[in-house]
């Protein structure tokens, strides 16, 4: 399937399309914000992920500051705190990377990718961003509720959620999280499956699935499976709003609220965890998957390298994906279901460890013998690599059943999902922002100031997580707002959650250095020309850049060849972009 | 040049942060060393494939940085290095696997030498019950739960007459005797962790989910709730005391006399603290 460079394959002529004037937008408005482009949908995107990001962010501060400097900040109370967790954690996961992969990356890259003028919904795609923002925007007023947000964890376990013990539980917060969460998946299930339809519907001709361009394929196979993981988390949302406001009993057991009991009966507790990590276990290769195809297609430009072993990481990424939906109880190893189920289980986890391996190797072997370009975005890849292989690597500790007992619910799991969903999926997305603006915007992001970010941002990290699973190993507990007088906690641990929280607000006060470039280059960046990285895939072909509604002109092009034609022996450049019919080579045998 | 040195100096600095720093678990109390054993298992296998990946990145990022003239080698796919990729990582997963499954079927399956108790967790306090002189625990029900039967005791259970109810969070325990705590929660989720034991388990309401664990030192273990349960989560403490037989024996009929007054309806106490 990967082709010969050296085709025999003669010139395919172009469609040729008439532009369809209906299609076009007229005014401002219609242009700018209600628009139908995937493009400018895309950019509405990432806009309101990465602002839902820096609010995500400024909770973390608030946060650490609490663990690190406990006492000194009182109002960072218990409530406080815990609202501040759960929101932080739902927005980070839900609201900013789900959004911004797949609303964001998935928008703007899909149709320029695959060689196609727009989504094939273009209506929906629309309407999917508007009520994600509407999903935002009732999130965020939860704040301004009375008893303010849940503070019932990003997990939402009920009873706990829904009773008077947890903020918001009896007030308002609980039910705007749930409506909030239920209008999010409404509207992705409307991006959604425009990218899955665009996919395998819109491709241009000659744009066979193997020869898709692997960051397509991961935000494809995500889209996939967000589809089939959200209904989950949208019942669960449903039921649990019906225990909290109409006194249903889906996971109400006959219990006691502080002393009374309540009139409920019946309910399991544990049906909702199934259902919540039936949905939360896909939701972190949601986040993952597309962070892989865009990785591999970062590290193969900048290393000038057909990435290694193609067919094997489109494989890969679809075992990934589909396993994903068999490991969700690795989750509640020690949530007093069946212990039996701990078999099934840790098997089937550690059974995903090994397409996930083949993965990391196939990044650093497309490394080996490139002719690597230390440029931003690998950079950023590199970290990505370091960061995603430490957390994997802890993720076998705590998918191995027993292991996970003594680590689960401690500083440990913290430590192990920032790594590897958290912190390696960021780097994903800032490499892949230095990456594409050049696109977005025909202008390059200042390179000194993005050094600057990336080695802050790297290793500021790496430092606050990395310790920390040593605090988890020791057995401080995670989700606790206070570790005042544990006594088997020594005062140097106290001195490290200092470090700790002195690293994020470094880490944190350098997005600001990003969020100016962002900015500034938008003027004053160095004018990028329509193909700045010399890559192979479509995006960076278009006849305009940034390109316009339509993308393509009068001509949609035509694809001769898989997207990892770097180096090519014999011919005159080092690469051959998709839709170049002719290798422009002397000599040399193709290979097959 | 600078960006291979700092990669190896993440490996090499994890690795030195691994080995020096004070951070490290708790000495054991109970018998699940085994637990243990695999979780070094584990830090080996995983920091030499940590290692082994970083280094052979940062050596790349050296040897093939982009200079004059350097062109990448084309090698869209290796079908047998890939292979043997995939078989030495399944082994390698396998020498993980097959130790912890082992493991965990010692940790599910309980002596039958075990003693049953009672571990009961509400917002935000421990309590405990003792099966007594029949060595059982009789029946309860959350809806039996009021003031002067806190933890919902059945009294028409015969073998609810000699149960011993500790409120307010102090177990004691014989040293080197297997228990099966029963794990009971009339309200929201927790979970009981005592860090050297290692063990952990949640407590879920409407249901009874069980652990068990053999003490194997003396001494006094903090008792930490470890599932989030609301504002007063981190609070939810209480001790284990494990103690020699014998004191552990004059302990139980200290207790025993209170207990007796305990099942007097109306008057509450047979409280080791107050509460
Ligand atoms: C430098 C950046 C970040 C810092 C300093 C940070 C810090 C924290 C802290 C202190 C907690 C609470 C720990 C506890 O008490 O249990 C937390 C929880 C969490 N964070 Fe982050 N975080 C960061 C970035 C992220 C990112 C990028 C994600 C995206 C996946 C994320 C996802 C979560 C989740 C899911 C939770 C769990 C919330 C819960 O327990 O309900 N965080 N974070
Ligand atoms: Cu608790
Ligand atoms: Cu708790």
């Amino acid at each position: 399937m990967v082709d010969v460079p050296l085709g025999s394959t003669g010139v395919v002529a172009a469609p040729d399309v008439e532009d369809v004037e209906l299609y076009h937008p007229h005014s401002w408005v219609t242009k700018y914000v209600f628009s139908q482009d995937a493009k400018i949908i895309a950019i509405q995107y990432a806009f309101v992920a990465l602002s839902v990001g820096l609010v995500a962010l400024v909770l973390s501060w608030l946060m650490r500051l609490q663990l690190g400097f406990p006492g000194v900040f009182t109002f960072i109370d218990a409530n406080a705190y815990y609202q501040f967790i759960t929101m932080h954690g739902m927005m980070m996961v839900v609201y900013v990377l789900t959004a911004l992969f797949l609303g964001g990356f998935g928008n703007y890259l899909i149709p320029l990718m695959i060689g196609a003028r727009d989504m094939v919904f273009p209506y929906v795609n629309m309407l999917s961003f508007w009520i994600y923002l509407l999903a935002v925007l009732i999130l965020v007023a939860s704040f301004f509720a009375p008893g303010g947000p849940t503070g019932a964890g990003w997990t939402l376990y009920p009873p706990q959620a829904i009773t008077s013990g947890t903020p918001g539980g009896q007030d308002w917060g609980i039910i705007m999280m749930l409506v909030s969460l239920m209008v999010f998946i409404i509207g992705f299930t409307m991006g959604g499956l425009n990218y899955v339809v665009t996919v395998l519907q819109a491709r241009a001709r000659g744009m066979t699935l193997m020869r898709m361009p692997l960051t397509v394929w991961g935000i494809f196979t995500a889209s996939f499976m967000a589809l089939l993981a959200f209904p989950a988390l949208f019942v669960g949302a449903v039921m649990m709003l019906f225990d909290r406001a109409l006194g249903t009993s889906f996971f109400m057991p006959a219990i006691v609220e502080m002393g009374q009991p309540l009139d409920r009966n019946g309910g399991s507790p544990l049906l909702f965890q199934h259902l919540f990590w039936f949905f939360g276990h896909p939701e972190v290769y949601i986040v993952a998957l597309p962070a892989f195809g865009i990785v591999s297609d970062l590290i193969s430009t900048h290393a000038r390298r057909n990435i290694f072993g193609y067919r094997m990481m489109v494989w890969a990424l679809l075992a990934i994906g589909a396993l994903s939906f068999v490991v969700w109880a690795h989750h509640m190893y020690v949530s007093g279901m069946n212990p039996y189920f701990g078999f099934f289980f840790a098997t089937t986890t550690l059974i995903i460890a090994i397409p996930t391996a083949i993965k990391v190797y196939n990044w650093i072997l497309t490394l080996w013998r490139g002719d690597i370009h230390l440029t931003i975005p690998m950079l950023f890849a590199l970290a990505f690599i370091v960061t995603f292989v430490n957390g994997g690597l802890t993720g076998l500790f705590l998918g191995n059943v027993v292991v996970d007992v003594p680590l689960s619910d401690t500083m440990f799991v913290v430590a192990h999902f920032h790594m590897v969903m958290g912190v390696a999926p960021i780097l994903v997305i800032f490499g892949a922002i230095y990456h594409w603006y050049p696109k977005v915007t025909g202008r390059m992001l200042n390179d000194g100031l993005g050094k600057l970010h990336f080695w802050v941002t790297f290793l500021g990290a790496y430092a606050i997580f990395f310790p920390m699973h040593y605090l988890g190993l020791m057995g401080i507990p995670r989700r606790y707002h206070d570790i005042a007088d544990m006594a088997f906690v020594p005062p140097s641990a106290h001195t490290l959650n200092a470090f700790i929280t002195i690293m994020a607000l470094i880490v944190g006060a350098i997005q600001l250095v990003f969020v100016f470039n962002l900015f500034w280059s938008l003027r004053h960046g160095r004018e990028a020309g329509g193909n700045p990285w010399r890559a192979t895939t479509l995006e960076w072909q278009t006849p305009e850049t940034p390109p316009p509604h339509g993308n393509w002109g009068r001509h949609l092009p035509v694809v001769y060849r898989w997207a990892y034609d770097y180096s090519v022996p014999g011919a005159d450049q080092d690469f051959i972009a998709q839709n170049q019919p002719w290798p422009t080579r002397t000599s040399g045998a193709g290979h097959g | 040049m600078a960006v291979a040195l700092i990669l190896v100096l993440v490996a090499v600095g994890s690795v030195v942060f691994h080995l020096v720093s004070p951070w490290w678990w708790t000495p054991i109390a109970s018998n699940w060393r085994y637990i243990d054993d695999t979780i070094i298992i584990t830090f080996w296998i995983t920091g030499a494939v940590f290692v082994a990946v970083i280094l052979f990145m940062a050596y790349c990022v050296y040897r093939f940085r982009h200079q004059e003239g350097r062109q990448a080698h084309y090698e869209p796919e290796n079908k047998r290095l890939e292979w043997w990729l995939t078989i030495v990582t399944g082994v390698g997963v396998a020498a993980m696997l097959t130790p912890g499954l082992f493991v965990w079927q010692r940790f599910i399956t309980v002596p039958d030498d075990a003693t049953d108790i009672e571990i009961f967790g509400q917002q935000w306090q421990w309590s405990f019950r003792l099966p007594g002189p029949d060595g059982q625990l009789a029946t309860t029900d959350t809806r039996l739960i009021s003031p002067d039967n806190p933890l919902g005791l059945n009294r028409d259970d015969p073998k609810s007459q000699d149960d011993m109810v500790i409120e307010g969070g102090e177990l004691h325990l014989p040293v080197n005797k297997p228990v099966k705590a029963l794990l009971r929660s009339p309200d929201v989720l927790h979970d009981f962790y005592v860090p050297e034991f290692r063990a952990k388990m949640d407590l879920v309401p409407g249901q009874i989910s069980y652990i068990w664990f053999t003490p194997t030192r003396t001494g006094t273990f903090e008792i930490l709730c470890a599932e989030l349960c609301g504002v007063g989560h981190p609070q939810m403490r209480g001790k284990v005391i494990v103690q020699e037989e014998s004191e552990y024996q004059a302990w139980l009929q200290e207790q025993a006399s209170k207990s007796f007054a305990h099942l007097t309806p109306g008057i509450r106490n047979g409280t080791v603290m107050p509460d």
